[in-house]
């Protein structure tokens, strides 16, 4: 009886070994492409957290339901909540770098904060970080920040073209001389950014720059607003994000200080931020980068395929708002970078390095933009080894109390002359003090 | 030759006084601005009061630390936003003092109950539990987008004292509301606590809870009813918060602000929970404005608001030379 039971033991281990192998083998022959996807949807920043997850997960369920994936590469996903906090992020991408046949594509952090602590774990697990529009300035260097890509703008950028505008507003860079411009900002990696570019405006242009940091979340923001009543700026830049948006808007309206001489960064330019302070976010501008508010043939086609199909990830009239768009765009280009890569590595999952390949050789024409069904949400991008940026352009906005309505003739491009030497001299700094090999892009594959 | 027992604390008052006119003295700041921030501190303390009363008629009664109150405070604010969308501002805050009710007896029932008698740190802890459990279901239940409170008070500043400061004072309507409801809400609380019989009932369990019982005073009934006191205080503070601000996720974490306002008033103390929210919102509010320009520039630090700690600073200056709070009781235990 004894040496039966344990024939059957003995059999049993052998199934269950022979099951776990071929589960394992047919894992790793799966024709998936794992996309890591990190939201926040709780917490003091989910009203933006939200839309931007909601827009970037329903791009990745229609190239499945409407191309049946990346040339026929089936795209799979899974989200890890952050909470917009640093630790957490790093959790979610430790816990998620490894998964799919071929790990993670790329990760999208939507955190300036967790994509600085990714950075430095981006140099050994060879992952690509896409922060279009955030994260840091100085990553556009390719040769130094090999796994980076601040694709369409950086906040140097941002800062530089709200300089840009306001000097044009008041008939001329010359006229910025003498003038008060307050940096209200989110005291955290991400609102202190665009310190270094200010300051080195200021003194060429000879402005006056006020810095106002507000803590987390930034619901408190009564004693900052009261020191802008007494200093009376020209202008204020508003670098924040979450609830801090909406009530700066508010506390403006409450001291009394014209929303019209208010201008946000494109993370404090959406409908979260200005609909809680109803009709006294009149007049208050914005930055806008990627995606403005609105409706094209992608969203026709999101609503085909992922929402009459019951497969809709918000709500359907949320679709077409600002961050929105901008999380539908930012998965568009992780998508697009592997379906680049496919032409050099094969119509297969791709591993992060492959898919670094096809982030550096992003085209994407104005021709291919009609095609994506996205004509007028986004500029083209050109990125190469050196460029990890591939478009520094932005456009200002304005809240008409129901809409955003883009100034005409407010498109921009940041002044290179100044960011070029800033960025290489900072990335030259940065690979000095970790101690890092630089890249000779001429010599890179396909450079 | 003794000390006499408040000189500490005449001291430390004098110092800040002395730090609060300071801004005058140099003559670099105007009449009329400092007034402002004076005033601005002012409303902003009256508004951690109505946070801090929560955690003081929890503490008065039962002794225990409810670090969920402003998890209370979003929850309540959440549930009246969602409702109003479907209702009159008033019926959903009726409608809210009823969930608050129910939870206070499923509190009662699943935390508290079971928990009797066990020592204060295990309360404490249950109480982040609910913390979090609040945090949690409330954004599940009603969302987590930003949600409006329309309580139709003009936003717009008014402009007061123009004939006694040059450009006069900026005062907010919401701010004066907010005043007026946390001196309603300590007028109906003192009404209560000493005209009806329960809120005699709720003094005594206060003052000793073997000896209410020991007179047929059901403890269990009287931590039903503070934790829907504490839940109708939540209403207040959550509606005038979120009125001001949206309700939205961050109004829990006024509650972090309530802490050194009970740790400076005392844990027991109506009257200290307002005078407590006075201090710390006048003064975190001067030392923001006033104190940290200078010392950034002083020291070249990397920047950053004050405001937030600053208020803790000024709890532990009171910590140390009176520990129970300027209105607790003094406690003697016999060795």
């Amino acid at each position: 009886m004894k040496g039966r039971l344990k024939g059957t033991l003995a059999l049993a281990a052998c199934a269950a070994a022979a099951f776990f192998a071929t589960s394992g083998t047919a894992l790793a022959q799966a024709n998936e492409q794992f996309f890591p996807v990190l939201v926040y949807r709780t917490g003091a920043y989910a009203p933006n957290g939200v839309p931007w997850a909601n827009g970037y997960v329903d791009y990745l369920k229609l190239v499945n339901a409407r191309d049946g994936g990346i040339n026929g590469v089936k795209i799979t996903f899974e989200e890890c909540e952050t909470g917009y906090a640093t630790d957490r992020g790093v959790e979610c991408y430790e816990r998620l770098k490894g998964k799919g046949p071929t790990g993670a594509t790329t990760f999208q952090p939507l955190s300036t904060g967790i994509t600085f602590a990714l950075t430095d774990k981006s140099f050994t697990d060879h992952i690509p970080l896409i922060t279009a529009g955030y994260g840091r300035a100085d990553s556009v260097d390719g040769s130094v920040f090999g796994w980076n890509f601040p694709i369409g703008g950086t906040y140097w950028d941002a800062a530089d073209i709200l300089v840009q505008h306001v000097g044009k507003k008041l008939g001329g860079m010359d006229k910025l001389k003498g003038k008060k411009i307050a940096l209200v900002y989110h005291d955290s990696p991400y609102g202190k950014e665009p310190i270094a570019l200010l300051q080195e405006r200021a003194k060429t242009l000879g402005y006056d720059l006020i810095l106002l940091p507000v803590t987390h979340p930034g619901v408190e923001q009564k004693a900052t607003w009261l020191q802008i009543r007494q200093q009376r700026p020209d202008f204020v830049f508003l670098w924040g994000w979450g609830v801090m948006n909406s009530t700066a808007i508010k506390e403006a309206v409450a001291t009394g200080y014209p929303r019209e001489k208010m201008y946000g960064v494109w993370w404090s330019g959406a409908e979260p931020d200005v609909l809680p302070a109803g009709d006294g976010a009149k007049g208050y501008n914005a930055l806008v980068f990627l995606a403005p508010a609105g409706k094209g043939a992608v969203h026709a086609d999101i609503v085909k395929y992922v929402y009459d199909k019951g497969q809709g990830t918000g709500k359907k009239d949320d679709i077409g708002e600002v961050l929105y768009n901008r999380g539908m765009v930012s998965a568009m280009f992780g998508v697009e970078a592997v379906r680049k890569a496919q032409e050099k590595f094969g119509k297969k999952p791709l591993t992060g390095e492959q898919v670094r390949w096809g982030l550096e050789h992003l085209e994407i024409t104005p021709e291919m933009i009609r095609k994506l069904g996205m004509t007028g949400f986004m500029e083209p991008i050109h990125t190469s080894c050196e460029n990890h940026e591939g478009a520094h352009a932005a456009m200002v906005e304005t809240w008409d109390g129901k809409k955003w309505n883009v100034v005409p003739n407010s498109r921009y491009e940041s002044d290179m002359k100044i960011l070029e030497p800033m960025i290489r001299a900072s990335a030259a700094k940065y690979a000095e003090e970790k101690k890092l090999p630089t890249r000779d892009c001429s010599k890179e594959d396909g450079a | 030759m003794s000390i006499p027992r408040y000189a500490p604390v005449a001291i430390l008052g004098v110092l800040l006084a002395a730090g609060l006119v300071a801004p005058l003295a140099t003559g670099e700041t105007a009449p009329g601005f400092w007034v402002e921030v004076l005033i601005g501190g002012l409303m902003t303390g009256v508004l951690y009061s109505l946070v801090a009363l929560g955690f003081v008629l929890i503490f008065k009664a039962s002794g225990v630390f409810n670090f969920a109150q402003g998890a209370m405070v979003l929850f309540a604010a959440l549930a009246v936003a969602r409702l109003a969308e479907r209702m009159p501002v008033w019926a959903a805050v009726l409608a809210t003092v009823a969930i608050m009710v129910m939870l206070a007896f499923i509190v009662e029932r699943i935390v508290l109950r079971p928990l009797v008698n066990q020592e204060g740190v295990v309360l404490l802890m249950a109480t982040l539990g609910i913390t979090f459990f609040l945090n949690g279901f409330g954004q599940a239940v009603w969302g987590s987008d930003i949600y409006e409170i329309n309580l139709g008070i003009p936003r717009e500043p008014m402009m007061v004292l123009g004939k006694v400061f040059e450009g006069g004072v900026l005062v907010n309507r919401d701010d004066i509301a907010a005043a007026l409801a946390a001196v309603l809400l300590v007028g109906a609380l003192a009404v209560f606590f000493r005209r009806t019989a329960t809120g005699r009932a709720l003094r005594a369990v206060a003052d000793d809870h073997q000896a209410a019982q020991s007179i047929g005073i059901p403890l269990n009934r009287i931590w039903v009813i503070v934790w829907s006191v504490a839940g109708i205080v939540a209403i207040v503070g959550g509606v005038i918060w979120g009125g001001k601000l949206g309700v939205q996720f961050s109004i829990s974490q006024v509650a972090l602000k309530a802490l050194p306002v009970v740790i400076l008033g005392g844990f027991e103390s109506v009257p200290g929970a307002i005078v407590g929210g006075l201090i710390i919102g006048v003064g975190e509010k001067m030392a923001e404005v006033f104190l940290a320009p200078p010392l950034i520039k002083a020291f070249d630090l990397a920047g950053g608001g004050i405001e937030n700690w600053f208020a803790y600073v000024l709890a532990l200056l009171f910590l140390l030379v009176r520990p129970e709070g300027l209105f607790g009781e003094r406690r003697i235990d016999r060795v």
